[in-house]
């Protein structure tokens, strides 16, 4: 008995190693790049350049991980609709000279119908996701061809770019209080150290709180250092980014995103709901769990994100293109299972998608400084998503055992012929 | 003394912190059938495995002997060649493949990769007529019954010259009459070929029927051999070597707390097969259950037991369902799970890795996953009061693991049993629709789950028990329903049932239809 609790107990532990493990991962290529393109990576400049870059990868892993929840299902239309609410934008704004900010409600309202369109006919439709996105990934970039003519709409007005493309302001008290550091956005700075210290506060309470209800609680020394490691790595990217223009707006997007959709997954029934429909759907069923509502709902929320994710993109592009968006679906659902999700549903965060993304923003962008060979880039790219799905099934399924043993019996029974034949 | 056919020696199986076998020992005559009998995690099937190749020779100590010869396997072929064939109690057989295709899989009549049909079928028939089955080779695998598959499995071991049968389980999903035949057809063919098989089960009758020896496994080491023909073999003397202790009292004992009032009455209840909707599931069924009441409802596979109560808990199973459902006398209409959770039902599913739990979720998330709006708060979740509910049940039911975040796939069959069990109720139901609560679990942990099932009564819940089990329902309920294709055809108080009249009335039934038919 004690043997098999201290095998389970250890198990248990491999399960976050393995979860630390691409941070690490994520920490050792920022390193690998910060030196071999000679400090360029972490110049402030790039440092916000990554974050404009991958903005919408992060907002599209977020509900492409919804999807892949509810049973390894994703969605191949997202690039499309991206382009299609693009163009929409475009000729709202540029073209039919409508407000921007009431044409984009708008947009994210066309969004949530294409969801609710797509979401309708695989929930209770029962068409398999991968055959209606196909044909959503068809029809929408059709139809986005359609509406732009096959030409490009440019400028946005600047009401329209400052959503996605902006800085939080600079305010002159705070630059004064600052002035030391040398920023030329002191604000940055200052959300920074606020950010650290609410997140070590609510380390802290939540600590004292657990403790004293007499729950499970980590080592105070490995929470200390993993809380302060945490704030200084905050505190680092904001006083980075105030060195260069100050904090992007949509870095502000993306912290209300990610915030919200981890605390739906990890504290809401409905995310609960999500990983057991993932994990046994008809066990989910049975429990009375609304399967097909909530399949209806993932993809309805794709689709949302993907107008989001479509606004940011045509701001960031200044102008509503027909190719905009080609490829997006199949950078999201990498950033999803680089960072952990299971291909069959059920397993899988909203951090490890987040990580998995800036894995593959930060490849992308450091290759691309260093001007490797853009046809070598991709070979790279693919293989980090091989090794990492790889290493997952690998170390999950103990593959590799079974084999090494057979390996082992083969050779133990060749050189019992050999012996023989002596 | 009859040759030996096997003889395993010493053998030792670990695996990361565990130690599965120890030292583990086992003959098997030629010609005779050897029962292995141990609770759920005693080693059986790791033996098993070791044995047919699945763990390869080198990765456990000691060695056996099969027809005189040391084996070394690398791979079940290996096994195979030798003619050791495993069944496992999770039959192999692709549900879109012929008969016939399913006998050969693997190990296809061809030349040079071209498959011969005619040989494929023709030998097919042969090998299927030996094992008494009927069908035509060509019937897809899907249309055949479970009692026939098994058949099926069996046949294929024959044709590929089996010498040494290995049998996981055989009847854990077959009914009494299917079970009956294969216990016969291995008698009869220990008698004219003399067939040497090893037979895997919980059901202590049949392998005190069918075998010569039995040996017993308990926490992976032999605990003794028996010898039908020197020692007593009785379910007791068993039961006494499994669990290493006397099992006087196989059933718990309750205290009486029937009151007056029917929780659920069920009338007029009709449903019809969700694909042959002319089809009739359930016919014209009528029952009640008080509160403080076990009420059993027995039958073979097939009579409509789990459809029944499926369509009573949100119309899960079936279509153009027609009856009314009382609680209390009150008329309700538990339409959807959601409904039906919220007016106090709770299913607890036969098959509990198929639809019962999420295994790839922590006991913690299992247990509260019907009921969230007991720990949540306009969707959210309280974590602390979710782990301490969860915490609770688990000590309330007294699941074996070291906390509530163990992964439930890791659990044992009788452990997910219990998790499965809390989770429902964890939900506060008043009636508990519970199908087959037992299957697959060891006799320990079956005792601990009727005493569960007690104190729920005692607490005043309706329990309707399903199960295939007849000793469990005479043993456990106060009154039983007897089915028989989707038709109620007795109800027995329980100090008036037995085995007897409860089989008889199903088989007089068989009787008159084949004469009216």
């Amino acid at each position: 008995m004690t043997t098999t609790a201290q095998s389970k107990t250890k198990s248990r532990a491999d399960t976050n190693l393995r979860q630390y493990m691409m941070l690490l991962i994520l920490v050792l290529i920022i390193l690998f790049f910060q030196v071999i393109t000679g400090g360029k990576l972490l110049n402030p400049m790039n440092v916000s350049n990554i974050i404009f870059q991958n903005a919408y990868v992060v907002i599209l892993a977020a509900g492409m991980l919804m999807c892949i929840l509810t049973g390894g299902n994703i969605d191949l239309s997202v690039g499309s609709v991206v382009a299609f609410i693009c163009a929409c934008a475009g000729t709202f704004i540029i073209t039919w000279k409508w407000n921007p900010y009431l044409s984009m409600v708008l947009c994210l309202g066309i969004a949530i119908l294409i969801g609710m369109w797509q979401g309708f006919w695989i929930a209770y439709g029962r068409i398999p996701p991968f055959i209606m996105t196909l044909a959503g990934m068809l029809l929408f970039r059709g139809l986005t061809l359609m509406i732009l003519n096959g030409l490009t709409l440019a400028p946005f007005p600047a009401q329209f770019l400052k959503f996605s493309t902006g800085f939080v302001f600079d305010s002159d008290p705070l630059q004064t209080l600052l002035n030391p550091f040398g920023l030329r956005n002191a604000t940055s700075l200052a959300i920074g150290v606020l950010l650290a210290a609410a997140f070590i506060a609510l380390q802290i309470t939540g600590y004292i709180k657990r403790r004293s209800k007499g729950y499970e609680v980590e080592s105070p020394l490995s929470l200390i250092l993993k809380t302060l490691l945490i704030a200084a790595a905050a505190i680092a990217l904001f006083y980075t980014l105030g060195q260069y223009r100050g904090v992007p707006t949509v870095l502000i997007t993306l912290g209300i995103i990610l915030l919200v959709y981890s605390f739906i997954t990890s504290n809401t029934v409905m995310g609960r709901h999500l990983y057991a429909l993932g994990g046994n759907e008809k066990a989910a069923r049975l429990s009375g769990v609304k399967t097909k509502f909530l399949m209806f709902l993932a993809y309805t929320n794709m689709a949302f994100l993907s107008g989001v994710a479509g606004l940011v993109f045509a701001a960031r592009l200044n102008s509503a293109s027909p190719q905009a968006g080609q490829g997006f679906e199949m950078d999201a659902i990498a950033a999803c299972f680089i960072g952990g999700a299971s291909a069959y549903g059920g397993i899988g965060t909203v951090g490890g998608a987040l990580i998995g993304a800036l894995i593959m923003g930060v490849l992308n962008n450091g290759m691309s400084i260093y001007g490797l060979d853009s046809n070598l880039q991709q070979v790279i790219k693919g293989s980090v998503l091989f090794i990492a799905v790889a290493f997952d099934v690998v170390s999950k399924q103990r593959l590799l055992t079974p084999l090494i043993d057979r390996a082992k019996g083969m050779f133990s029974g060749r050189s019992r012929a050999s012996n023989e034949a002596a | 003394m009859p040759k030996r056919l096997l003889e395993m020696n010493g053998i030792t199986k670990e695996f990361p912190g565990v130690k599965a076998l120890n030292n583990v020992s086992l003959h098997v005559g030629a010609g005779e059938i050897h029962g292995v009998v141990g609770e759920n995690g005693a080693g059986k099937s790791t033996l098993m495995n070791v044995l047919s190749g699945v763990y390869p020779h080198g990765s456990y100590s000691g060695g056996f002997l099969f027809d005189g010869e040391e084996c070394r396997f690398r791979s079940i072929r290996d096994s195979e060649e030798k003619g050791i064939v495993i069944i496992h109690q999770e039959l192999a057989l692709v549900p879109y493949l012929s008969i016939a295709e399913n006998m050969y899989l693997g190990n296809e009549r061809q030349r040079n990769g071209v498959i011969r049909w005619d040989e494929t079928y023709d030998s097919a028939e042969k090998h299927m007529r030996l094992v008494g089955v009927s069908e035509n080779p060509h019937t897809l695998i899907r249309d055949v019954s479970l009692g026939k598959q098994q058949l099926i499995e069996i046949a294929k071991a024959l044709s590929k010259n089996v010498r040494l049968l290995i049998l996981d389980e055989p009847t854990s999903s077959l009914n009494e009459r299917d079970a009956q035949h294969l216990l016969d057809l291995l008698l009869e063919f220990k008698r004219t070929r003399g067939l040497t098989s090893i037979i895997i089960s919980h059901k202590l009758n049949e392998i005190a029927y069918v075998t010569d020896k039995i040996t017993i496994i308990r926490d992976g080491a032999t605990v003794e051999t028996l010898d039908k023909q020197t020692d007593d073999v009785s379910e007791d003397r068993i039961i006494r070597g499994m669990v290493g202790r006397d099992m006087s009292q196989r059933y718990p004992p309750r205290a009486q707390c029937i009151k007056a009032d029917d929780a659920l009455e069920i009338s007029g209840w009709n449903v019809h097969h969700p694909l042959y909707t002319e089809r009739k599931v359930v016919d014209d069924v009528s029952i009640r259950v008080r509160s403080g009441e076990v009420v059993g409802v027995y039958g073979l596979i097939g009579a409509g037991r789990s459809e029944m109560a499926m369509s009573v808990f949100g119309k899960t199973y079936g279509v153009h369902i027609t009856g009314t459902v009382k609680k209390h006398g009150k008329q309700i209409n538990p339409d959807t799970i959601p409904h039906a959770i919220k007016l106090g039902f709770a299913y607890i599913t036969e098959d509990r890795k198929g639809d019962g739990l999420v295994l790839s979720n922590s006991i913690l998330r299992n247990m509260t996953l019907a009921r969230m709006d007991r720990v949540s708060k306009y969707g959210v979740i309280d974590n602390d009061s979710e782990r301490s509910s969860a915490v609770e049940y688990k000590d309330r039911l007294n699941v074996k693991a070291p906390n509530v975040n163990q992964l439930v796939g890791n659990l044992s069959g009788g452990n997910q049993q219990k998790v499965l069990l809390g989770k429902w109720i964890f939900a506060q139901p008043d009636i508990l629709m519970l199908d087959e609560p037992t299957r697959g679990v060891d006799v320990g942990a079956k005792y601990e789950i009727y005493k569960i099932i007690n104190e729920l009564a005692e607490q005043g819940k309706a329990v309707l028990m399903i199960s295939s089990e007849l000793p469990e329902i005479l043993g456990m309920c106060d009154r039983v329903y007897v089915m028989h294709e989707g038709r109620l055809l007795a109800e027995y108080p329980i100090a008036e049932a037995t085995q007897e009249s409860i089989m008889r009335v199903i088989l007089q039934t068989n009787h008159e239809e084949g004469e009216a038919s």
